[in-house]
């Protein structure tokens, strides 16, 4: 009787994801089996190929361009992203003027990358405003988007938007911390230093975890500008996965790009799990 | 008397502020300024774009051409831009707004889109939360787990067997084709989760024993005190797709279907940049009111992320 009570039970519960979850049958998990699928087969003829378009891949120039771009990207930019947001949120958290400060920072999130890029062109064009001011301090500029200048550019780009969104994530970390440990460290003598570094710091481990995991979701964004402003074939510097995946799909490299796919979904699903059980042995 | 001590508590309490903005050690008054100064600073960069481009869409095409030649025109010398424009003019609005049918057609295919997006996912989205939240069933931790990796899968991973899918339903070249995968997204569905799951259980089995059905409870419960969640999310979910860049850029080939968000007008022609400036602000405008709009709920989203169980 009890298991007939809970079956009911538990398909009732089901019965509430279901228009969600057949969606996301149809448009996530069909389309990503078939990708596996494809990995597999031959461009044209559609025959088994074996690992062979995994072999064609791995041996392609663009493609190991790409993935090294992609990699020293992500390596570079979530770090600086994620300290700079500390330092401003562990400033801007108990201040008066923070909100309109923290509302200032999160303002880029609201514009549409078009209009981002449009500013991108005239600010870094071997003629454009930077160099012009750069000039005035005599400094001598550069052709920012069409030399390796073009990867720092994008690298701040990505702060830009970002900073925000990551100050805003950081501040509901040093929300959560008890007021009371930080009275009960000064009574103790504690300097403001120690404060940070003894109590600020470890509390905020947990948080830690999801920002890394949000910013490297945010990073993979900053595409939109690149394309805008450099278009299909950008300075090889800023040469992306999704530079390598547009171009494989204009010119019908489908076998290719079904076996790239699979690798990059295969490394990002480790990575996520990896992140998972971080964050689940910090629950307990 | 009393003032006095407020007095006082107030100066102790500045004081701590202070000492607290001082972290790196003891930088003093001076220390405090430079601090400040440098969040001024950073403040004045991060909005200089968006003073740059309203600043732009008010310059007639003259002031406009002789500031930004150097970069447009590939006249000599550099470019060079002023705070506010000379001879201010709204010109640039009036063109596109009565000359311009096809930016209206993008317009309105980028309000489509958007709203598209948004209706689905808080039909779907919404309960597809409050199922995770609040029942259990078979494998649900399993099914949440898949949830979180497809919100973390970039969109090229999919894009080629999206592509053929769309293609299997006659929605390629279709606004249909962008809609319908933003709709069943499952990146609100881990938002909207996290606010439900706030939700005391005593309240949801009060209701219950007074008779309310699953279905009512959903409609007069989780709707109304879930309103900031869902909120949050529709603000996070309306920035997001009203820049979509990828999916029209891949999926539409038919201009008239392309949204504002991959319309950028030719500038290297000196009649257009103005255009191209107005065009840019209209189509921050809506995202900057949603923002200023929604901003607390834009920040309780953010941080929804954040929180753990």
């Amino acid at each position: 009787m009890r298991s007939i009570g809970k079956t009911h039970k538990s398909i009732r519960g089901f019965l509430w994801i279901l228009p969600s979850f057949l969606g996301v049958v149809v448009f996530y998990l069909l389309p990503y089996a078939d990708v596996v699928r494809r990995s597999f087969l031959g461009a044209v003829d559609n025959r088994f190929v074996g690992l062979e378009n995994y072999k064609t891949v791995i041996g392609n120039t663009a493609f190991l361009l790409a993935v090294k771009n992609t990699l020293l990207f992500t390596l570079i930019c979530i770090p600086v992203l994620i300290l700079l947001a500390l330092l401003c949120a562990v400033v801007l958290y108990k201040s008066k003027y923070g909100g309109i400060i923290k509302s200032a920072f999160l303002m880029p999130m609201a514009l549409p990358a078009v209009s981002v890029a449009l500013v991108w062109r005239v600010l870094f064009h071997s003629q454009g405003l930077l160099n012009h001011w750069l000039l005035g301090i005599g400094i001598a500029g550069s052709d920012w988007m069409n030399t390796k200048n073009a990867f720092w550019i994008l690298l701040v780009s990505y702060i830009w938007k970002n900073l925000g969104y990551d100050i805003v994530l950081w501040m509901a970390g040093l929300a959560g911390i008890s007021t009371n440990i930080y009275e009960a460290a000064r009574v103790d003598g504690a300097g403001e230093r120690q404060c940070f570094f003894y109590i600020t710091l470890p509390n905020l481990k947990s948080s830690f975890f999801t920002i890394t995991v949000l910013s490297f979701l945010n990073s993979f964004k900053v595409f939109r500008e690149a394309y805008l402003v450099a278009g299909d074939y950008p300075h090889e510097s800023i040469y992306m996965m999704q530079h390598l995946f547009n171009n494989w799909f204009r010119a019908f490299s489908f076998d290719k790009m079904a076996a790239a796919a699979v690798m990059e979904s295969g490394v990002l699903l480790v990575l996520i799990l990896l992140l998972q059980k971080a964050w689940d042995s910090k629950e307990e | 008397m009393k003032t006095k001590i407020r007095l006082i508590r107030g100066k102790i309490g500045g004081r701590r502020m202070q000492r607290r903005i001082n972290s790196k050690g003891i930088l003093g008054k001076a220390g405090h300024l430079v601090v400040w100064a440098f969040f001024i600073l950073l403040a004045a960069i991060v909005l200089y774009p968006i003073i740059f481009l309203i600043s732009g869409s008010l310059m007639g095409n003259d002031e406009l051409s002789n500031y930004l030649g150097a970069v447009f025109l590939g006249k000599e010398g550099y470019a060079d831009f002023p705070f506010l424009p000379m001879f201010p003019t709204l010109r640039h609005y009036v063109e596109i707004c009565l000359d311009s049918p096809e930016f209206f057609v993008m317009f309105w295919n980028s309000v489509k889109i958007t709203f598209g997006v948004l209706i689905g996912q808080f039909v779907v989205g919404t309960m597809a939360a409050w199922g995770f939240a609040k029942y259990d069933f078979l494998w649900k931790k399993g099914f949440f787990v898949l949830y979180m990796i497809l919100m973390l899968l970039p969109f090229q991973v999919l894009m080629l067997s999206d592509y053929l899918v769309l293609d299997l339903f006659h929605l390629t070249d279709n606004l249909w084709g962008i809609i319908l995968p933003g709709v069943f997204s499952t990146f609100p569905v881990f938002i909207m989760y996290r606010f439900f799951v706030e939700i005391p259980e005593s309240l949801l089995e009060s209701a219950r024993l007074d008779g309310a059905k699953e279905w009512q409870l959903f409609r007069s419960l989780a709707l109304p005190v879930g309103s900031s969640g869902i909120t949050a999310c529709m603000v996070l979910g309306f920035l997001e797709y009203w820049s979509l860049i990828e999916q029209p850029l891949i999926f539409l080939k038919e201009k008239s279907l392309f949204p504002l968000s991959i319309f950028l007008p030719d500038i290297t022609n000196v009649g257009r940049s103005g255009m191209a400036f107005a065009a840019s602000v209209i189509t921050f405008l809506p995202a900057l009111l949603v923002f200023l709009g929604g901003q607390d709920y834009l920040e309780q989203g953010i941080m929804a992320g954040a929180v753990k169980e």
